[in-house]
């Protein structure tokens, strides 16, 4: 048997990314604490619908975890009061009856506001687009393990890749400093030797788009580890400042004519 | 993926600059304190007056004093450049934020900590740095009879005082010098600037406790194997015992 709750939603309602928004207090009656907290937004939706009202507008999509979209402050944390989750993995069991919870969209200015909760991420695709990628042959799939990678750097790639690039560190960041995501994606490639050939050019045009876009400067907090649905780890900040400053005084090739 | 933009001008860049200027003056505290040590010697000042004399008269270590000098300006104005770009990175902040929840809060409050030390160097340097360099600390007289080894010392009028000076005569070394630690006694009979001086301290550990592991992030060392190493040098090294030895300075002019 699951037990049901009463809770008060302050939610920021913003029209478009022009209007200027506001809180408004929303009634969410009889949830269950069994469900998600995105499956309680969407009760309290079906109730302004049936009253007529504009429903209150978040991003999701797979609702297991993976796709990042679910972008909401809850009570003045990313994806909520649990570590390691996103918001579709959040239920309403960590929250209790009578309980008012405070529901923001990430905060940057690299995220502007679109509607309601949901933010612009487009800032994050133009990073990926100035260098997260590699160049490859076309033709024939070459065979498995042709190239012969070291399990525990295969592994500490692939826990860089594990990132979904949800934003949570961004939101999290006292400087909406998006270091933890552009680090992610420069190790992915860094540590492969499918990512050799862009790998100083990438660090550079990577944290040069993430300059430009507007994002804060890492100040070491660590918030972003700590509140990553993925558990991206600050090492590959570390490592990010080590190909971005590698590049830039001992690397950066011309051509000696 | 075109050419990219010069180094200091990115984040990173500006990251790297205080990571090396906060090190070069992490290494500064250590030679300041293990010369300002010499005034828990009690030999009415004979040790510190020279140490404070070759500091100030030694041209390498003037060198080196003028890079510090440019140190912590460069720092403080780097601090401010980053500060106000994070503040323009987040326009609207939340309603609801819970910093504690994932972060420490002195690592979220480097500038406020930051400030208290710059308003303690102000006064720190036109307390002694500025005192020293504009003859306006007392003069003192020390008369070591070289065959018992025995020193006995008076202060000394202005119009007595030419240079600092070393003579030995009749078996007795007379040092004439300007009297810092006269002045370091004097400073710290007032209680308010101990508090002040005590309270800093306190400041530069925090400070310190994020900033020395901090510094060694941004320069891209994170090493396992090392990083502890790190870590405990800066929790108990600049975090714990060099705050703890200045601040017991004020305190002992203070209370002895």
């Amino acid at each position: 048997m699951s037990a049901h709750m009463n809770l008060t939603l302050k939610v920021w309602r913003q029209k478009n990314d022009k209007s200027k928004g506001q809180f408004v207090t929303v009634q969410a009656n009889d949830i269950a604490d069994d469900m998600s907290f995105l499956e309680m937004l969407d009760i309290v939706n079906d109730e302004l619908t049936r009253k007529g009202e504009d429903p209150i507008y978040f991003d999701h999509d797979c609702r297991e975890g993976i796709c990042g979209m679910c972008s909401l402050v809850i009570n003045g944390r990313p994806h909520g009061p649990k570590y390691g989750i996103t918001t579709c993995q959040l239920h309403m069991r960590s929250f209790h009856d009578g309980q008012t919870i405070v529901i923001e969209p990430w905060r940057a200015a690299a995220f502007p506001v679109l509607k309601d909760l949901a933010v612009d991420r487009t800032s994050f695709d133009r990073i990926q687009q100035a260098g997260g990628y590699t160049n490859v042959n076309t033709g024939g799939a070459q065979d498995a393990n042709n190239i012969l990678i070291p399990k525990r750097i295969a592994d500490e790639a692939f826990e860089s890749a594990t990132c979904i690039g949800c934003g949570a560190c961004v939101a999290a960041c006292k400087n909406a400093s998006a270091m933890l995501f552009v680090s992610a994606k420069i190790s992915q490639f860094a540590l492969l030797p499918q990512g050799q050939t862009e790998r100083y050019e990438r660090a550079q045009a990577m944290v040069d788009q993430m300059d430009a876009e507007g994002f804060g400067n890492c100040t070491n907090t660590g918030a972003c580890e700590a509140e990553c649905p993925k558990g991206i780890k600050l090492t590959n900040i570390a490592r990010m400042n080590r190909e971005y400053l590698g590049a830039k005084l001992f690397r950066e090739e011309d051509i000696h004519g | 993926m075109s050419k990219s933009k010069p180094v200091l001008s990115s984040s990173i860049g500006k990251k790297l600059i205080m990571s090396l200027t906060g090190l070069f003056l992490c290494m500064f505290l250590i030679v300041h304190l293990i010369g300002n040590l010499q005034l828990f010697k009690d030999d009415a000042g004979l040790a510190f007056n020279k140490y404070a004399y070759f500091m100030t008269h030694f041209t390498p270590i003037k060198v080196v004093s003028y890079l510090l000098y440019a140190s912590v300006i460069i720092h403080v104005i780097y601090a401010i450049v980053i500060s106000l770009k994070n503040k323009a990175a987040r326009p609207i902040g939340y309603a609801s934020y819970d910093g504690s929840a994932n972060s420490k809060w002195n690592s979220r409050n480097m500038g406020i900590l930051g400030t208290v030390i710059l308003v303690f160097l102000a006064t720190h340097m036109s307390n002694f740095w500025w005192k020293y360099h504009n003859d306006q600390t007392p003069y003192i007289e020390y008369r070591t009879d070289l065959s018992t080894g025995v020193t006995t010392h008076q202060e000394i009028q202005a119009a007595d005082f030419h240079d600092y000076s070393i003579v030995s005569e009749n078996g007795v070394e007379i040092v004439k010098a300007r009297d810092l630690y006269k002045q370091v006694d004097y400073a710290f009979k007032n209680v308010g600037l101990v508090a002040l001086y005590v309270i800093a301290m306190a400041a530069l550990a925090f400070h310190l406790i994020h900033g020395f592991q901090s510094a060694f992030q941004t320069v891209g060392f994170n090493h396992k194997r090392y990083i502890g190493l790190v870590q405990f040098i800066g929790v108990w090294v600049f975090g714990v015992i060099i705050p703890i030895l200045f601040a017991a300075m004020p305190l002992y002019f203070y209370f002895r």
